[in-house]
């Protein structure tokens, strides 16, 4: 598939001058970024920095102007609807805590589970040993087990965004994006959230996109800094931090 | 509402759908015993009258079912539905009209009246085939579902949702409403199609063929209702809400949104479809009227005073507004408009859950009594 670049190495994502523009104003700007199984990597940037379009990009709400965007190194991710590509193995977190509110958490887990999604089989579904066994294995990673039964809509802020997580996991993705995480939550709930994406990581390759840069120093991984739609710096925070070029457009005006 | 073992037991394992369906049986087959065992004078006689109001609320009560099933579950608001109704009920007028032959004022043995007074020399060949019966059934569920199929897949595909998509619904059933109206369309035009004489043979102004359409209308609203129920029990039902709270996490969860509503948007025309054929023959008339975006509009009012997403509370609305409008137009014709629109604003202000919701949060109506009883102790 790919063969006007070489990859020698097996990459879960992989974007390649990839630009997009609204109304004459780039939002994304020739991006480049490789992904690797098991990864766990932290995207920080300004606001405008193209953090989002770079999500709807990658999960096919959004086509890029120009560019590749690949998925485990063949499968070009321009070419499918949003629904294809979730089913493909890329689960993504919303900024804002989506889960649905009206139904239990076990039945929300219960609907991100990983399998058919045709109308047909919904209409005649019943829950599997296995299913029910990967709904308590992802209890085990996200707690919330004594809130089995509750109305995801009762949950405090905290406990939607691990569902949310718990219904990425249900999906069995091979890639999460995770949108801002760390955004309205406290300290202790920060914390916990931080130790729940290190130990997803390595099962699944984990894409955070964060302000708080002391949430992104406790997930001790590598810093991809986004400015004006392109690649400023990549590296580990420490040298990220030190870079000139990040110190200019995050302090420098 | 998840249920555990089979589909039915667990139905009537259901407190309020067990009420529900008790409820619709008593009525099912006491009115008509009422009709035709009592005599006239008796004091538990009821009037055909009564009958053929009765059965027309079910046929609304189904109405109002198709739209809940879309609106509560699913957060499709159709302001168009009455198309999908007023077209199933045409497929049956045009069978009831072939019913009629060489009955009619002019005699003509094939061309209904209308079209003998138009001049017309043969019958137009989307009349073929509704002397059939058979054929007449196929079509009260093809052209509603056809129609509603060809509108959703434009619709949902192209991610036309909330206000937008409620406005291109107003739209469809003006459009079939100005159609309908129009003589040369072959639908007899502003008068619409009326004076049946028969159904099946049977003729359709003895007691005993009212009585017959009323229990045929109270058995297909209790299947209707358990079809929504099955539906909405499912995992299907699960994924409408889901779309209905989050349609794009839905989407990311890697569910087909746009075949999900489509789906339950087609079945929702068919019940709608099915409901306005069992109307036609107890009102005995249907005209271009039934397409008027108010009557769409109506239908929504019923479920919100109902209750939305509880199927029976869309029943109770249709059959308490539908009494009311009988009872004010018939008392106090100038005010029903205003007492609706109220209704609707009371509704919307004060019980979000409609009237099941009153019923349901019995905390709601213990607050109430109890300022109404400390208003009577100061």
């Amino acid at each position: 598939m790919i063969s006007n670049i070489s990859l020698q190495e097996k990459t879960v994502l992989y974007l390649n001058g990839v630009s997009k523009t609204f109304d004459g104003f780039k939002a994304i700007n020739n991006l480049n970024l490789i992904i690797k199984p098991g990864e766990l990597r932290a995207i920080i940037g300004p606001n405008g920095a193209g953090k989002t379009t770079m999500m709807d990009i990658i999960t096919g709400k959004t086509r890029p102007d120009t560019g590749d965007v690949y998925f485990n190194n063949e499968v070009d991710l321009t070419r499918y609807t949003e629904a294809e590509i979730a089913n493909m193995g890329i689960g993504r977190k919303f900024q804002k805590p989506t889960v649905i509110e009206t139904l239990t958490v076990f039945e929300n887990l219960e609907l991100a589970l990983a399998g058919d999604r045709k109308v047909r089989d919904s209409l005649f579904f019943s829950l599997s040993g296995q299913g029910l066994a990967r709904i308590d294995e992802v209890f085990e990673v996200v707690g919330l087990g004594e809130k089995r039964n509750a109305m995801a809509g009762s949950l405090a802020h905290g406990q939607k965004q691990r569902l949310e997580i718990g219904m990425l996991l249900a999906q069995k993705p091979q890639l999460l994006l995770i949108d801002e995480p760390a955004a309205g939550m406290t300290d202790e709930e920060t914390a916990n959230l931080s130790a729940l994406l290190k130990s997803i990581a390595g099962e699944h390759s984990v894409v955070v996109v964060e302000h708080d840069m002391e949430f992104v120093r406790s997930l001790d991984s590598t810093v991809t800094v986004l400015h004006e739609g392109s690649v400023l710096a990549e590296g580990p925070l420490s040298k990220v931090q030190e870079n000139e070029r990040v110190i200019e457009v995050y302090l420098g005006r | 509402m998840t249920y555990q073992g089979p589909f039915l037991s667990a139905l009537l394992g259901e407190r309020s759908s067990r009420w529900f369906l008790a409820v619709l049986a008593v009525v099912a087959v006491a009115v008509p015993l009422m009709n035709l065992v009592f005599p006239q004078d008796s004091a538990l006689h009821v009037s055909t009258y009564t009958v053929t109001l009765v059965g027309k609320y079910l046929c609304y009560a189904m109405l109002a079912l198709a739209v809940d099933l879309i609106w509560g579950y699913c957060g499709i608001l159709s302001l168009g539905h009455g198309a999908f109704f007023a077209l199933g009920g045409y497929a049956m007028g045009m069978y009831l009209m072939r019913q009629i032959g060489d009955r009619g004022v002019y005699g003509d043995p094939v061309l209904p009246d209308f079209m003998v007074f138009l001049n017309w020399q043969e019958l137009p060949w989307f009349w073929q085939g509704f002397d059939q019966f058979w054929f007449a059934a196929l079509m009260i569920l093809l052209v509603p579902g056809t129609l509603a199929f060809i509108f959703g897949w434009l619709a949902f595909r192209s991610r036309v949702t909330g206000v937008y998509f409620s406005i291109i619904t107003q739209a469809l059933t003006y459009a079939l409403m100005l159609a309908f109206f129009r003589n040369e369309m072959g639908f007899g035009g502003n008068n619409g199609l009326t004076d049946f004489k028969d159904i099946l043979g049977f003729d359709l102004q003895t007691d005993s063929t009212r009585c017959a359409l009323f229990v045929i209308s109270a058995v297909l609203l209790a299947a209707a209702f358990v079809l929504c129920k099955w539906l909405t029990a499912s995992k299907f039902g699960r994924v409408l809400v889901a779309v209905r709270d989050a349609e794009s996490r839905t989407r990311f969860m890697g569910y087909r949104v746009e075949h999900y509503k489509l789906f339950v948007f087609v079945v929702s025309a068919l019940i709608a479809g099915v409901a306005g054929a069992l109307y036609v023959p107890q009102v005995g008339i249907i005209n271009p009227g039934e397409f008027s975006p108010i009557n769409s509009i109506e239908i929504i009012i019923w479920v919100a005073i109902g209750g939305r997403g509880t199927l029976y509370g869309a029943v109770i609305g249709a059959v308490l507004v539908n009494y009311g409008k009988t009872y004010f137009t018939a008392a106090f014709p100038d005010l029903w408009l205003f007492f609706l629109g109220g209704l609707f604003v009371v509704t919307t202000l004060y019980l979000p859950k409609g009237v099941k919701g009153l019923v349901a949060d019995s905390g709601l109506l213990r607050k109430l009594m109890a300022s109404r009883r400390s208003e009577a102790g100061g």
